[in-house]
């Protein structure tokens, strides 16, 4: 996939962010263009230096681009062109620091007024008591930015952010300076966010399991330039991304339904494309929605249909794509219109003698789906459950780092 | 008490008070400035604009009581302008002795505020400007009460250095006793009178407490300060 040239596209801007930058800094240049649909959450990912927070900060207006445009629907926040550049202060758009930035002469309540006092006129997007139940702020109101714990001060970052009424949203590694184990305080707090809100936002990160249970729309950064863009789904089987997750993280990612829940086992069935799988999942409702990553080395090809095996998760489908690299053979498997990639060795390739268009079954163990299926927002469920749902540890996954 | 503190001590010592609160009032707005732009302002020249504010510390003071003599005595250029649109006269006043007072201040008072300017996170102000902040409104909400540490210990320190102010006031606004006769100008006045020993006496030991009053204010002021910023 190829960045989208947003500046010749000439289709309705409505509902879209699209950025088409160029700028340069010491040591460093960034030329990128995505356009992605609003809202929803558009995750920046990349290794470090890839030019997110660069990309960001072009966004937020904190950097001016040497030549370009960006537009948040039918407004333009700069077009170097024709001369329109949006004062960062007139933009609107709610920034949330990697390292929270609260004022240390404010209290939490008055670092949470600041943006709101100054966002009169401006169409409510959520009110002071909506903002602190939603971010478990209450207790906290009068300590001191020093008094409040990592997590607690991105909470509050956030919620400072969101009072100011913004039409965007712009998330820098909010969790990057949260503990591993805290990130939790953090996490379900923005699941909440997405499921509750209609702010777009950006959410820049470096960890594929925040993009896994986040995102929306992937922009694949690295080196200042845009690898690859579009749906999670669709990006998770660029060669790019599993480039820079790196071989472990390599699988397809899927969107499904869930359709029945086994309790005693504490798995779902999900209805994903034309099929069912069954994943490993506690604790959702039926019909919530479910991003399951299935990790190319978990999974297994066939040619024969196979009896007598334990894997629950055999589908019928035919080879999509084979392709060999360093650590052996990817295969892109079609399974009834949605994409699975399976990685084999080279001597199973030849003993199966694989090729594009052969009819194969693939399996995948329900174990293996461990901590790799999150809910996703679009379900009337309450943020509560989700949240709490959230904190179990089998929910998490490996990070890219 | 009184037996101790005469009338002429207390006249110095309020006179002394005064000039030192008077020069403090005057400088602060313009310390402020300065300190700002000497940190946030590039511009060429700045190094020597930057040398030509601490000048004060390093100057004779009297070198610089003649050079405000010359700029704003009544046939001065500055002077003879104040004079004749405002009705102001500067030289042989208080409120020379105030000025003289504030420009040997002045770098103090700046030095201070520029330290804690450097100190204050740029990210602070970019933040204020993503939640909505124009600049006036920045400066205002975040930078000047981060500043405030800064602001605290250069006045204080400005005005305890301000009681002592001696070669620029004499030479700038002579020695009238009720109107320039500072403290530091009565030590001198009785220590050239040959009975004036346990009066210089007395004013010195007047003099050594204020400024050590002064200091302790300043410090204990700042930590107070400090602590209302969080940290």
């Amino acid at each position: 996939m190829s960045p989208t040239n947003t500046s010749s596209a000439g289709a309705a801007r409505q509902g879209l962010l699209s950025v088409a930058v160029s700028r340069r800094l010491p040591g460093f240049s960034l030329e990128a263009a995505f356009a992605a649909p609003t809202p929803g959450v558009i995750a920046l990912f990349g290794p470090s230096g890839s030019g997110k927070t660069t990309l960001v900060n072009l966004i937020a207006g904190l950097l001016i681009p040497d030549s370009g445009e960006i537009r948040l629907g039918d407004d333009v926040l700069i077009d170097t062109r024709a001369a329109v550049a949006l004062p960062v202060e007139r933009r609107r758009i709610g920034y949330v620091f990697q390292d929270a930035r609260l004022f240390p002469h404010l209290n939490v309540a008055a670092n949470l007024r600041y943006g709101q006092k100054r966002a009169r006129g401006a169409a409510l997007v959520i009110g002071f008591e909506e903002v602190l139940a939603l971010l478990g702020l209450e207790r906290l109101l009068a300590r001191r930015p020093h008094e409040l714990s990592g997590g607690e001060r991105q909470r509050v970052a956030l919620g400072r952010a969101l009072l100011s009424q913004p039409r965007l949203l712009l998330l820098d590694e909010p969790l990057a300076s949260i503990d591993v184990a805290r990130r939790e305080e953090v996490l379900p707090y923005l699941e909440a966010l997405r499921e509750r809100l209609a702010i777009p936002m950006v959410y820049v990160s470096h960890q594929f399991e925040e993009v896994l249970r986040l995102a929306t729309y992937l922009v694949l950064l690295e080196g200042g330039r845009v690898l690859a863009q579009g749906s999670v789904n669709e990006v998770s089987l660029t060669p790019a991304l599993q480039r820079i997750v790196g071989p472990e993280r390599v699988g397809a990612v899927l969107d499904g339904v869930v359709t029945r829940l086994d309790a005693q086992n504490g798995s779902a069935d999900l209805a994903v494309g034309a099929g069912t799988l069954q994943v490993s999942l506690r604790d959702v409702p039926l019909g919530a929605r479910v991003r399951l990553q299935v990790l190319a080395r978990d999974v297994i090809l066939a040619t024969q249909p196979v009896q007598g095996l334990s894997v629950r998760n055999a589908l019928a489908g035919t080879v999509a794509a084979v392709q060999s690299d360093e650590f052996g053979v990817l295969v892109t498997m079609d399974v009834g219109g949605v994409a699975v990639l399976a990685r084999i060795s080279q001597g199973a390739l030849q003993a199966l003698n694989l090729r594009p268009g052969d009819a194969a079954w693939t399996l995948f163990k329900v174990i293996s789906t461990r901590g790799h299926a999150f809910r996703l927002a679009g379900t009337a469920a309450p943020a509560a459950t989700f949240a709490s749902q959230s904190h179990r540890p089998e929910e998490r996954g490996g990070g890219l780092t | 008490m009184t037996g101790f503190i005469g009338p002429a001590e207390l006249a110095a010592l309020r006179l002394s008070l005064e000039v030192a609160g008077r020069s403090v009032l005057f400088s602060l707005p313009l310390a402020i400035l300065i300190a700002w732009i000497l940190t946030r302002v590039r511009f060429p020249g700045r190094t020597l604009f930057d040398a030509f504010v601490h000048l004060p510390l390093v100057l004779p003071p009297v070198a610089v009581g003649y050079v405000l003599l010359v700029l704003f005595g009544v046939r001065g250029v500055l002077g003879g302008w104040l004079h004749r649109t405002f009705g102001i006269e500067l030289a042989f006043t208080t409120a020379g002795a105030a000025l003289a007072t504030a420009v040997m201040t002045f770098p103090l008072m700046v030095r201070s505020i520029r330290l804690s300017l450097d100190n204050i996170d740029r990210g602070l102000e970019d933040a204020a400007r993503t939640l909505g902040a124009a600049p006036l409104d920045r400066f205002l909400s975040i930078t000047l009460p981060l500043m405030l540490p800064g602001i605290v210990a250069g006045a204080v320190t400005a005005f305890a250095a301000g009681l002592g102010e001696f070669g620029a006031v004499i030479t700038f606004a002579s020695n009238v006793p009720g109107v320039t006769r500072t403290l530091p100008l009565a030590l001198y006045t009785a220590m050239q009178s040959p009975s004036g020993d346990a009066l210089a006496w007395r004013l010195a030991l007047m003099s050594f407490a204020l400024g050590l009053l002064g200091l302790l204010a300043a410090e204990l002021l700042v930590r107070r300060v400090r602590r209302l910023l969080g940290r």
